[in-house]
């Protein structure tokens, strides 16, 4: 119940903000530095929340200390319905009614792509946080949109240089849900590790729809395909399902298991004593993390919400931290201007030091990459390593051919 | 699936009711059970107990949506009740986020049944083994109830003829309640027993419904053998399914189900649908002309809509930009649900499909811009022509059935167009003639998930003014056309064959051909609504095509009155506006659902039944013969 009682918490004080800026007089809004906030918060609320949660402690803390560019900073949070065109509404109406300077957020790759169009469209600066869409700053990127967490491709590579080092996984098959997210992550699996190593052999892929896996004839369908290795994509409800009815079946037994993402809090821990053992992953081991900003990151969290951080919640942090750094180096809330401070834009974050690439607005935020056990009957990382993201991105050639010119 | 789908098929068979709010009773019947599993669950014979419990505590839910609800609007027009169980469906969501919280609980394995037997040499989950004892039970169980005891017989009376029935002196009330009772605890009961095999999420209500309706309609409406043939056939494919064709996954359930309604339009087993079992309200009145009244009113709007955008020129702090944004989009689900209400209203058919349309006018401007780099003017009325095109196409296989059988194709054919631009089968298909990208991924053409983006009307149009006067221009313009349509000899027609079929037929009238056009226009309106859309948001995505955009729709009109032309612009333009006002709030959907129940008690003929209310009378909106309240 404990993070339901939180979740209560967040969402009175988000409405009590709303409710501020409904009734605030134009006065006020000369003040503060309003920053808009679209996410699927009634769609996606066990990934939304604490993305939400840690955005908020970061504008508190900012405002404590004086706030940015001498004005207190406003957060203003609203729900898309994990629906495009809804949130290309809510931008309008934070745009137009709420005066925010800029918008951030959002989770679906989806909902984020069809904000990057407005983005482009409008002139307004969007910084994506979460979604993960290679085309968001690749084939659809523009002058007007950031993105911070890592990408599809990002990730799938830091996975496929790593078990490239695996000499005996030779036969690979694939599971993953059937949308473009799963399709983008096992073609870009599938091409850094043919690159690193020509001798794999992918043997087959299976495409269970999303939310809705048949878990028993899947892993059955998988079996029969006998290969070394498998990577997982399926996430949520659908890998509870798989990593159950692969374990009963006996799937996992002699096989090189991996996973794009299945580390993260927010996937491993429902799963609490059946979290598969010894896969190799991309998460979030907030647990684990030693350096003395992120414990300090993580000690501010608990104390704020009374909860744990996941993925989310650094993520959210992250990109307020992001802001801020924007705001003072351009000195101003002039949207070119900001767009200017954004590229090459460097600052620290609990999770060392990030920096937006001028070539395309993807920012080098990392990823760990470990195995996963059990311990105190809950899934973890360990033996992880931090990847920062600079090493795995495309070359910058490439990069400029993907964005067309732009 | 077997477990949820008979009681939505007994539910249906006897109440007529198009009950959605299954799926959210599902939902509950696994969190309810998991948190007893938790509880008491630690022992095998606990854990069935609460697996058993769970299932009458939601039963006992189903009974109370009954009596507080649905029993008030029984003489409500026809599908008005499935308003009313929306309703339910945003109300529980929020509750059981409220209760539970956001986090998926992975329930946990049944005590005693935790390992893999060996059956043949393969391992097969010993839970499974029981699941797959647990559904002939309950089949035999559901057979014995309704063949052998008084009860049992009443209600398969009441499937069959409601008013025979009645006039026999049957107190239907407390026959609904009970077939609802064991409906929604069929529902609770599926929904726990699965708790071993997944758990308990918050977007289990939504995943389970349309499977559920596929199984009901597939089997038969009514016919609870027909719903365990069709779930164990549709079990059988999805194994064999994912093994040869692992891309089907999301289209296939849909396929079979077009197929079986093109053959046995009334499902495996299932019978016709009897002829005069009218809803037991009043007789709808004819359409009359608007009194004067009503029409001035809707002059009066129409002006205002057109002076708008001079009072955001003369007064910007009165009337924002984001009025503007907000009018377009009322304006665009008001053309919207106008035509579905056109098939739907006179028409007298459901679409649950209508999304189609809507989605696929985008994706045809959408694809021209891309592809063929057609200016706006051009691309945009290939909207209306691309939806017209595929309502043309299927719409002849669906006007060939009426009622249930005919909402459930055009939700098959929905389905198959989702599915059709989210897994980018054109791209798929190319790629197998070897046209694909340096990676040999395959091209992009509808884009799959990620849609298509950056489609902004052309210069002279993109201002917000200027484009409120296209969107607002184009939407009187059709609500006109169509209004011209209904009132003409066309429209007529259309009443009568959805009045009586028999006699329309019997005096000449093709009523399949005027059906198949009627349902060509609305495609062809629906898609200008497609493309109103597209334009102002400047991305198309699968969403648009999605069941629930479908809903949106229904749920327009519904919410409007389905009797009166007026009802789905009302509707529509109440239920943007309503979500607008929400959604900046928390728990903005319980605050929804409970309004939309709220109108439901209040306004049993859609809020446009207002203009018949004493009020309305003496307001001059309705003719005194036209008061229902």
């Amino acid at each position: 119940m404990r993070s339901s009682k939180a979740f209560l918490t967040t969402t009175g004080a988000v409405a009590a903000i709303a409710a501020g800026v409904a009734f605030g007089s134009a006065s006020a809004a000369a003040e503060t530095i309003r920053i808009g906030d679209i996410n699927s918060y009634t769609r996606l609320p066990a990934h939304t929340v604490p993305y939400r949660q840690g955005a908020i402690l970061a504008i508190e803390e900012f405002n404590r200390s004086g706030g940015v560019l001498g004005r207190q900073l406003e957060f203003i949070s609203h729900d898309d319905q994990g629906k495009p065109g809804e949130a290309v509404k809510v931008a309008e109406r934070l745009f137009a009614r709420d005066e925010v300077v800029l918008i951030s957020g959002s989770l679906f790759s989806h909902v984020g792509l069809a904000l990057t169009a407005y983005a482009k469209k409008s002139k307004r600066l969007y910084i994506a946080a979460e979604p993960l869409a290679d085309a968001l700053v690749w084939a659809q990127g523009n002058r007007y949109t950031f993105r911070l967490r890592p990408s599809t491709y990002m990730q799938a590579a830091m996975l496929a240089a790593e078990v490239a080092k695996v000499e005996k996984a030779k036969r690979w098959a694939t599971i993953a849900p059937n949308y473009a997210y799963g399709k983008d992550a096992v073609a870009a699996f599938q091409r850094v590790l043919t690159e690193l190593r020509p001798d794999v052999e992918f043997v087959g892929s299976q495409w269970p729809a999303l939310f809705k896996i048949d878990a028993g004839a899947e892993v059955e369908a998988l079996k029969r395909l006998e290969p070394d290795a498998i990577y997982n994509v399926t996430f949520g409800g659908d890998l509870a399902k798989f990593a159950r009815e692969g374990k009963l079946r006996g799937l996992f037994e002699g096989r090189l298991m991996v996973g794009l993402l299945t580390g993260e809090p927010e996937y491993l821990d429902p799963l609490k004593d059946e979290a598969p053992e010894g896969w190799l992953v991309t998460g979030y081991p907030w647990y684990d993390i030693e350096t003395p900003e992120h414990k300090v990151f993580v000690a501010a969290y608990q104390q704020r919400w009374d909860d744990y951080p996941r993925i989310g919640s650094v993520v959210g942090y992250n990109t307020m931290l992001a802001i801020k750094a924007m705001l003072e180096r351009a000195g101003s809330t002039d949207t070119e201007k900001m767009v200017d401070a954004m590229e090459g834009l460097s600052f620290d974050a609990p999770t060392g030091p990030i920096t937006f690439r001028a070539i395309d607005h993807q920012a080098t935020m990392g990823a760990y990459v470990g195995w996963t056990a059990l311990r105190d009957g809950k899934g973890v990382m360990v033996d992880w390593k931090y990847l920062d993201g600079v090493g795995y991105l495309p070359s910058d050639d490439e990069v400029r051919k993907l964005r067309g010119g732009q | 699936m077997f477990l949820v789908a008979s009681g939505l098929s007994i539910i249906f068979g006897v109440t007529r009711i198009v009950n959605f709010a299954h799926g959210s009773f599902y939902m509950l019947g696994a969190y309810i059970g998991y948190t007893l599993v938790q509880a008491i669950g630690s022992t095998a014979i606990g854990f069935w107990a609460a697996v058993l419990i769970a299932a009458v505590a939601v039963g006992a839910i189903g009974v109370v949506m009954e009596i507080l609800l649905l029993r008030r609007i029984y003489r409500a027009p026809e599908l008005f009740q499935l308003i009313a169980t929306f309703g339910v469906i945003l109300v529980i969501q929020d509750v059981a986020l409220w209760v539970w919280g956001s986090e998926d609980l992975v329930g946990p394995q049944a005590p005693g049944l935790k390992g893999a037997t060996s059956i043949l040499g393969k391992p097969i989950p010993e839970y499974d083994l029981a699941l797959i004892a647990i559904s002939p039970l309950v089949l035999v169980g559901l057979w014995a109830l309704f063949k052998l005891t008084r009860w049992g017989t009443l209600v398969r009376a009441a499937t069959q003829d409601r008013q025979m029935v009645a006039a026999l002196g049957v107190n239907q009330r407390w026959l609904f309640t009970g077939v609802l009772f064991l409906g929604s605890a069929l529902a609770g009961l599926g929904g726990a027993v699965q708790i071993p095999k997944g758990g308990a999420d918050l977007l289990m209500d939504f995943n389970i419904l349309a499977v559920a309706f596929v199984v009901v309609v597939v089997g038969g409406m009514g016919s609870i053998f027909g719903a365990f043939w069709a779930a164990v056939l549709f079990g059988i494919l999805q194994t064999f399914g994912i093994q040869i064709l692992p891309n089907s996954t999301l289209v296939l359930m849909f396929l079979v189900m077009a197929v079986v309604l093109i053959f046995r339009p009334w499902g495996l087993l299932g019978m016709p649908e009897t002829l005069g079992q009218a809803h037991p309200g009043p007789p709808e009145q004819p359409l009359r002309p608007a009194l004067p009244r009503v029409r001035a009113l809707g002059g009066a709007v129409t002006a205002l809509l057109l002076a708008l955008p001079i009072g955001h020129l003369v007064f910007p702090e009165l009337v924002g930009v984001f009025t503007l944004v907000l009018v377009i989009e009322i304006m665009v689900f008001v053309l919207f649900a106008a035509a579905l209400h056109f098939i739907m209203g006179p028409g007298g058919m459901v679409s649950f499909g209508h999304a189609a349309y809507f989605g696929g006018g985008a994706y045809a401007a959408a694809l021209l811009v891309k592809f063929a780099d057609a200016p706006f003017e051009l691309a945009f009325w290939s909207a209306p022509v691309g939806a017209a095109l595929l309502a043309f196409l299927f719409g002849w296989f669906c006007v060939r059935l009426s009622g249930v059988y005919f909402a459930m194709l055009t939700l098959a054919f929905a389905q198959i167009a989702w599915a059709f631009v989210f897994q980018d089968m054109p791209g798929s298909v190319l790629k197998t003639f070897g046209i694909a990208d340096e990676f040999g991924t395959p091209l992009k053409i509808t884009g799959g998930d990620d849609g298509l983006n950056d489609i902004w009307p052309s210069g002279w149009a993109s201002t917000r003014i200027a484009y409120y006067y296209i969107a607002v221009g184009l939407s009187v313009a059709a609500l006109w056309i169509m209004r011209r349509f209904l009132y003409a000899p066309f429209g007529y027609t259309l009443r009568a064959g959805r009045d009586s079929p028999l006699r329309a037929a019997a005096i000449g009238i093709d009523l399949t051909r005027h059906r198949w056009l009627a349902f060509t226009l609305s495609g062809a309106f629906t898609g200008l609504a497609g493309a109103l859309f597209l334009f102002s948001k400047g991305s198309v995505f699968p969403t648009t095509l999605e069941i629930a955009r479908s809903f949106d729709a229904l749920l327009m009109v519904l919410l409007g009155g389905v009797q009166s032309l007026f009802g789905p612009i009302v509707g529509a333009a109440a239920l943007t506006w309503l979500n607008d006002l929400f959604s900046v709030l928390s728990y903005w959907r319980f605050l929804l659902g409970v309004t939309i129940i709220a109108l439901v008690l209040l306004l049993p003929q859609g809020i446009v039944g207002f203009a018949g209310t004493r009020l309305g009378r003496r307001l001059q909106l309705a003719r005194p013969e036209e008061i229902t309240a």
